[in-house]
């Protein structure tokens, strides 16, 4: 029992920052956009949100400045992809690159990791009166803050997505830039919010990496997850529902190698690490083909 | 006082001037024709009145007031509505939210999609154009899409609704059912702008008629009763009395060289598209395919091509099967085949004409041996067939993209042609050309079919199928209706029959007239 | 083709060099602002960077060296886009090439004009078999291998290391660390020149470039495979295999990234350590996309690269920059590369030039 509850506890934390990153991606891969910079947002969300923490002594007010300077940095891709035109892939490639040398060069002057790790304010956990205290399943009610929001916020995008006129612009975006065009929608202002706010999330994703799941920012500690953001996106058939139900099952990977790297099963750690990468792997074969991406996706739109 | 009044406009593109100090007036409750060959500036004047381009100089009136117009959201509120040659809709979404794109009149923020379905199952019922409003629009027929943005339009009050060639891609009835519903329209009090090539139509629906002819007023608001004959049109069209009849002699049909046999194939989707096709095509025939585009004529072509599989049937390229073979083995058979749209399918635009014109035969001798490319040879072969087929560039280094659409196409087509084809498969051979680069293709497909190849040509436009088939074969919902030798074949009879209506064998020799 | 330079073709090779040039003035301005907000002298910095990597003899043979791997990656990512596929992958395939190369040139006992090659060809083919992965996941299932690939690196990473940790780990040298066991001296590189340690490995390089240029250009099957990166359903039309091109290009990427592996162990690591060639195959995109995945192209970039990464310690030691800083240089000119719009002297010109192609008719 014991076993389970803290599994499905580290269930939800690693399900989380696939799910706050997907939730944002969900609005921009639905206006037509592939965003593989995601990881590298991710990244500089983590180290800034640490480094917000640790001037601030708030890890909510890290995770503001994680969200802003993500933000900040989104508009760059938006901006090459959008005005200028680039290779959406091309341009995420970029912002890969330049985030790893950016964060690692930060890392260094902000925090002076000669003398060790500095301490910092992390997420703590904020367990709801009465629910946590159910056996086992009541560790889903004992997460930090961004958790409880991230799943609320589900039915909230899947309102906006299906119900009201900016999810059918954004859809629509996706699907046909010109035709929407043609009815007065503004194609650049679409794909810009959507990217920015993407960009935002994306930033408290890497934010909850670094102050929710571990304590500090270690250089590269993104590892793919941004990657995973996509993969999960396309998975859930670009809904935020089926973007939640994704983001379970690759979180339930992730616990799962924490489990059995704890629990000493003689297989080496380095095997046991590939999990998660290899589960995405199968579920991108595995799954699909049932997923249609919007019709405009990775197209620049040019009016004419 | 004219209700629409375009002044001086002027629209250039870099070098390229589109519209030319263009002026015209249009009456309340008129319909008036714009009439011009493809590339006359139709379109791009259409799409400045309705906001998508900005015009370079010039000035729009509508209703006594000066208008402004920068992008379409400005022409919707001002009143005006555009049904686009290329339909503006998404098929992966319903017809309600279609029709709800951009449009908040209702609600800001919340969709309200039932109510709006009500207001718009009411405006469908009194045009007497009956769309649900939940089914999602790829599941509807082209002419239901036309309808849908008709009503789009209507939905969004529009008092003046631009028609951008709207009967391309219908039957001869729809047509018809299609004017009828224009008139209803005008007798509401609409104006109506309608872009075509066609002469009849011209002559047919319109009060007025302005003729545009390389972005200028060949000739401006001409009364209908002032038009006396196609060939009076034909000529402000293009500029110079032409030959409308391409001339060609009896065919001599030969041997069978391509023969389907019940052919069926069912999409992804499980959408049957062919049901059980039976047609032969001998040596030295033309036989015509007529229908309304997505009846099957692009699965037909791709299944002959190995391009996709058939369910079953088979296909035989001179008695030999070539049934679910790659399309290397069957074009090896001496198939050559102009695709339905060039620029994805026959042309890579950013290599050069000479790398485009080895598309077909790269890995065959002289071209190339044991997988290497000989480039000099290559060159010389290519700057002949350039010259052969009048295809006029700079030199066969030009990047394929930076030629005009007509020179584009009459490489695509030398280069099909040239290489002594048994089956040529042209599908739309002449789609978005001007008049001239139409007929020279055309000439050449007869010339083809005079050396002894046998052609089987696909066109949506019905006066060409009729023009150069020898044998008619009318496709509808993925079934062979009828297959007419030429000298019997009968427009209007043609027209039901792609509209699935059985025409008995004594009823399809009705009534004179000629063909065209 | 047509030999004469006309107008038309200088106004082309202008347009090769213009954008570029521009790309990387413009990335070096900025990055010498950030260093200045950061609190360093942008000149020491630049300083150091170019006296570390062109400041004398040994600095020319460590940039070469440098330049080797990421020339090889480079190919690596070119040749999957001229097939229209974008290879994020060549990280693991540098990884298991090396792995390859590695058990061949341990385990292995020849003599070296026959080690050497065995042990390239290990590497190619390790890279190589590594680089179909992705692209069987995309013809058989559709899978996108913008998420494949970079799965595949850290399967490739974590299988290296549990390599290094155990199976090949070194168990003479008394070392602790994880790593591999030291090439033998049949399978190392011979040294080109006296005095530095540049190394066989950039002829290696060189021969890959002139076997991509006569590939792509020349042969029948490159020019399948550019048909197919530039419009799939025209090279359809002609007959042409999709799906086998798509393996062949992804075959090929792999196995020129496997070669980098190769050659940055065979020629100045000798062993692998644990994340010893990370940021290679992201180093590749970058030269491949700077060169514009020309030949001549990944040459010159493959140089820049090689000289930013041999001038980064130099350039720590002389400003405290960390090297780091240059992956920032490489994203930046990269952005600006393919954001070329932005430097178009065209536009500069004549205002409002695009016009649309079917109104051209």
């Amino acid at each position: 029992m014991e076993d389970i509850a803290s599994f499905l506890s580290s269930l939800i934390r690693m399900s989380t920052p696939l799910l706050i990153a997907g939730l944002g991606l969900v609005f921009s891969a639905n206006a037509g956009i592939v965003n593989i910079g995601t990881e590298g947002f991710m990244l500089l969300g983590a180290l800034m949100g640490c480094a917000g923490s640790y001037w601030t002594g708030s890890a909510f007010a890290g995770a503001v400045i994680a969200m802003v300077a993500t933000m900040v940095f989104s508009a760059v891709f938006a901006f090459f992809t959008l005005n200028m035109q680039a290779d959406q892939t091309v341009v995420g490639a970029a912002v890969n690159i330049f985030a790893s040398g950016l964060t690692i060069t930060l890392n260094r002057i902000v925090f002076d990791t000669t003398n060790g790790v500095p301490v910092i304010e992390t997420f703590n956990a904020m367990p709801i009166p009465g629910l946590s205290s159910i056996p086992v399943v009541g560790v889903l009610f004992n997460q930090s803050l961004v958790c409880y929001l991230a799943f609320l916020a589900v039915p909230v995008v899947w309102y906006i997505m299906k119900k009201t006129h900016i999810g059918l612009e954004v859809r629509s975006v996706g699907e046909n830039p010109r035709a929407s065009d043609t009815l007065g929608i503004n194609i650049l202002a679409t794909r810009w919010w959507t990217i920015l706010l993407s960009g935002l999330l994306s930033g408290l994703a890497g934010a909850y990496m670094s102050m929710g799941q571990l304590s500090f920012f270690t250089e590269g500690m993104v590892s793919g997850k941004g990657f995973m953001a996509l993969a999960v996106v396309v998975l859930g058939c670009y809904s935020p529902v089926g973007v939640m139900g994704a983001s379970l099952i690759f979180g339930a990977g992730m616990a799962l190698q924490y489990r059995l790297q704890a629990a000493n099963t003689g297989i080496p750690y380095q095997i046991i690490t590939m999990l998660p990468y290899v589960i995405t792997l199968v579920a991108v074969c595995g799954f699909i083909r049932k997923s249609r991406a919007p019709a405009a996706t990775a197209v620049a739109y040019t009016k004419e | 006082m004219a209700y629409l009044e375009l002044k001086h406009v002027t629209k250039r593109f870099g070098d390229l001037v589109a519209n030319d100090d263009v002026s015209l007036t249009v009456e309340k409750g008129h319909i008036h024709a714009l009439l011009g060959e493809n590339g006359a500036g139709k379109s791009t004047l259409m799409n400045i009145l309705y906001g998508l381009y900005t015009p370079t100089a010039g000035e729009i009136w509508l209703n006594g007031k000066k208008l402004d117009i920068r992008d379409p959201k400005q022409a919707i509120a001002a009143g005006i509505g555009m049904v686009h040659q290329h339909f503006m809709l998404i098929p992966a979404l319903t017809v309600i939210e279609n029709v709800m794109l951009g449009y908040k009149e209702i609600s800001h923020f919340r969709l309200n999609l039932n109510q709006a379905a009500q207001r718009f199952t009411a405006l469908a019922e009194k045009f007497n154009m009956p769309i649900s409003p939940w089914e999602k629009v790829e599941n509807l027929t082209i002419g239901q899409q036309q309808r849908l943005e008709i009503l789009k339009a209507l939905f969004r009050n529009s008092k003046l609704l631009i028609l951008d060639e709207p009967t391309a891609v219908l039957t001869p009835q729809e047509t018809d059912t299609l004017f009828t519903l224009l008139h209803q329209l005008t007798d509401e009090g609409l104006t109506i702008i309608f872009i075509t090539h066609k002469l009849g139509e011209v002559m047919d629906i319109c009060d007025q008629c302005t003729v545009l002819r390389q972005g200028r007023v060949a000739a401006a608001n001409l009364p209908i009763s002032e038009i006396h004959s196609h060939e009076q049109l034909a000529e402000l069209m293009v500029g110079k009395s032409i030959d409308l009849v391409t001339h060609k002699a009896p065919a001599h049909p030969g041997d069978t060289v391509l023969e389907v046999r019940d052919l069926h194939y069912t999409d992804r989707e499980k959408v049957s598209r062919l049901n059980g096709l039976s047609f032969q095509v001998r040596a030295g025939e033309i036989v015509g395919v007529a229908g309304v585009d997505g009846n099957g004529q692009s699965e037909l072509v791709r299944c002959i091509l190995g391009l996709l599989q058939p369910e079953s049937g088979a296909v035989y390229v001179e008695n030999a099967d070539v049934t679910g073979k790659h399309p290397k083995e069957i074009l090896a058979h001496g198939v050559a085949h102009i695709p339905e749209d060039r620029y994805k399918m026959a042309m890579i635009k950013e290599m050069s004409v000479n790398e485009n014109l080895i598309l077909m035969s790269y890995d065959k001798e002289p071209y190339a041996t044991h997988g290497v490319l000989h480039w000099k040879e290559i060159t010389r072969r290519n700057e002949e067939l350039c010259k052969k087929y009048e295809v006029k560039t700079p030199s066969v280094a030009e990047q394929a993209g930076r030629l005009s659409g007509g020179n584009q196409q009459k490489f695509v087509v030398g280069r099909e042609l040239d290489r002594a084809a048994k089956l040529i498969i042209a599908v739309y051979p002449d789609r978005g050309l001007d008049i001239g680069t139409t007929k020279y293709i055309q000439s050449r497909l007869v010339e083809e079919r005079d050396r002894g190849a046998a052609v089987l040509l696909l066109s949506t436009e019905l006066d060409e199928i009729l023009e150069l088939s020898d044998t008619i074969m009318v496709l509808y919902k993925g079934r062979i209706m009828a297959q007419i030798p030429q000298k019997e074949a009968q427009r209007e009879t043609i027209g039901l029959l792609m509209a699935g209506v059985q025409v008995s064998g004594s009823a399809a020799v009705t009534e004179g007239g000629t063909v065209c | 083709m047509e030999h004469k330079l006309t107008g038309a073709k200088l106004g082309r090779l202008v347009d090769k060099i213009y954008f570029p040039l521009a790309s990387i003035l413009a990335s070096f301005l900025i990055a010498g602002a950030v260093f200045a907000l950061m609190g360093f002298d942008p000149v020491a910095a630049f300083g150091g960077l170019l006296s570390g990597s062109l400041g004398n003899l040994n600095a020319w043979g460590e940039t070469l060296n440098k330049a080797t791997p990421v020339i090889l990656t480079g190919l690596s990512y070119a040749i999957a886009k001229r097939c229209g596929v974008v290879n994020l992958g060549a990280e693991g395939q540098v990884y298991i090439g090396a792995l390859c190369a590695v058990l061949a040139g341990t385990e292995l006992n020849l003599p070296a004009p026959i080690h050497i090659p065995v042990t390239l060809l290990a590497a190619f083919v390790g890279g190589a078999l590594f680089g179909t992965l992705p692209a069987i996941m995309k013809n058989r299932f559709g899978a996108s291998e913008l998420i494949t690939t970079i799965m595949f690196n850290y399967v490739a990473l974590y299988f290296v290391h549990y390599m290094i940790a155990g199976p090949i780990k070194d168990m003479e040298s008394g070392s602790n660390f994880a790593q591999s066991k030291q090439m033998l001296e049949t399978a190392q590189f011979p040294r080109l020149l006296a005095g530095t340690r540049l190394h066989a490995g950039i002829i290696v390089a060189l021969l890959a470039l002139l076997f991509y240029q006569f590939f792509l250009f020349h042969t029948t099957r490159g020019y399948e495979m550019r048909v197919i990166g530039l419009n799939s359903t025209a090279g359809r039309c002609a007959g042409m295999n999709v799906k086998s091109n798509t393996l062949l290009s992804m075959f090929l990427a792999g196995g020129f990234a496997g070669l980098g592996g190769a050659c940055e162990l065979m020629g100045v690591q000798f062993r692998i350590m644990e994340n010893a060639f990370n940021g290679f195959g992201f180093d590749g995109v970058a030269v491949a996309l700077l060169g514009g995945n020309a030949s001549g192209g990944i040459v010159l970039s493959g140089l820049l690269f090689g000289a930013l990464k041999s001038g980064a310690n130099k350039m720590q030691m002389k400003s405290g920059v960390p090297t780091a800083t240059i992956y920032m240089l490489q994203g930046l000119i990269i952005v600006f590369v393919v954001g070329k719009k932005m430097f178009d002297y065209h536009r500069l010109r004549k205002a409002d030039s695009k016009h649309p192609a079917k109104e051209a008719a």
